[in-house]
């Protein structure tokens, strides 16, 4: 039930966000929509668990967020450095990492926070076991740290 | 007070259009499929993120700053999945990676 209040809070937001219009008619029109998105995911539900995915509930998530930022300016600031170095300043390494998440949602975040910030892709996800590419191998190095790992996961515990 | 936020912005729309370029040249640069994934990701966080940002200090009214953020947002998904879904399938495609230390390969075919 939490679930769908937090669903419904979430396209309440996208719509007045994307509309801008507090008119009653196009409220009204925003009121039908979120009824047939939760009637419609309500249905897919039976087919698959994770209808309401969106939404990963930890009071920490805004201090990763903020973390993730951090990472993502310098990492950026790292590949932007060796681009202009050219060819000589990289070295791509392929290595795999263990994901220490239980739920499908925290992994999903973790192989996704490990592509958005440039200089590693996750290549693929097999059980609790990320295969991602790196740029150089400093940046593997500090991925094999596994400080965002444990981040993600104590997103979990929270 | 509205120079010091024209000046602030433009520093921020002008650092991201740098980066923007940085990332198209890392994209010819880098020798290999892998290796340009990388340049092309610094276009779509950090040039995205300084342009936004610098659009966010240019706006009038909270709902155009709710809506470049949310842009921010969509950006954030759909950047590590169009990076990964390509990552994903060049490596099914047995595309090989090229791998190791680059310095000594100058001149030689990806």
């Amino acid at each position: 039930m939490s679930k769908i209040f937090g669903f419904v809070l979430v396209l309440a937001s996208f719509w007045l966000i994307s509309s801008g219009m507090f008119k009653p008619l196009l409220l009204s029109f925003g009121v039908v929509s979120i009824v047939i998105v939760i009637a419609l995911t309500y249905r897919m539900k039976k087919k698959d668990a994770e209808s309401f995915p969106i939404i990963l509930p930890s009071l920490r998530l805004p201090g990763y967020l903020l973390w993730m930022v951090g990472q993502i300016v310098a990492s950026n600031l790292d590949v932007a450095k060796r681009i202009w170095a050219g060819k000589s300043a990289i070295s791509p390494t392929i290595f795999t990492v263990k994901a220490t998440q239980k739920t499908d949602v925290a992994k999903v975040l973790y192989a996704n926070s490990i592509t958005m910030t440039p200089g590693t892709v996750t290549l693929s996800v097999r059980e609790d076991v990320l295969e991602v590419h790196a740029l150089s191998s400093e940046a593997a190095e500090d991925l094999k740290k596994g400080e965002m790992d444990r981040r993600v996961t104590a997103l979990e515990a929270a | 007070m509205d120079l010091v936020l024209d000046i602030l912005s433009w520093i921020f729309i002008v650092a991201g259009g740098f980066f923007g370029i940085t990332g198209a040249i890392g994209l010819f640069r880098f020798p290999d499929f892998y290796s340009r994934l990388h340049a092309a990701s610094i276009t779509d966080t950090f040039s995205v993120g300084l342009i936004i940002l610098g659009l966010v200090l240019q706006s009038s009214s909270v709902l155009m700053v709710l809506k470049l953020l949310l842009l921010l947002l969509l950006f954030a998904y759909t950047g590590p999945t169009a990076a990964h879904a390509l990552a994903k399938s060049a490596r099914q495609a047995k595309l090989e990676p090229l791998l190791g230390d680059q310095t000594d390969k100058k001149g030689e075919a990806p």
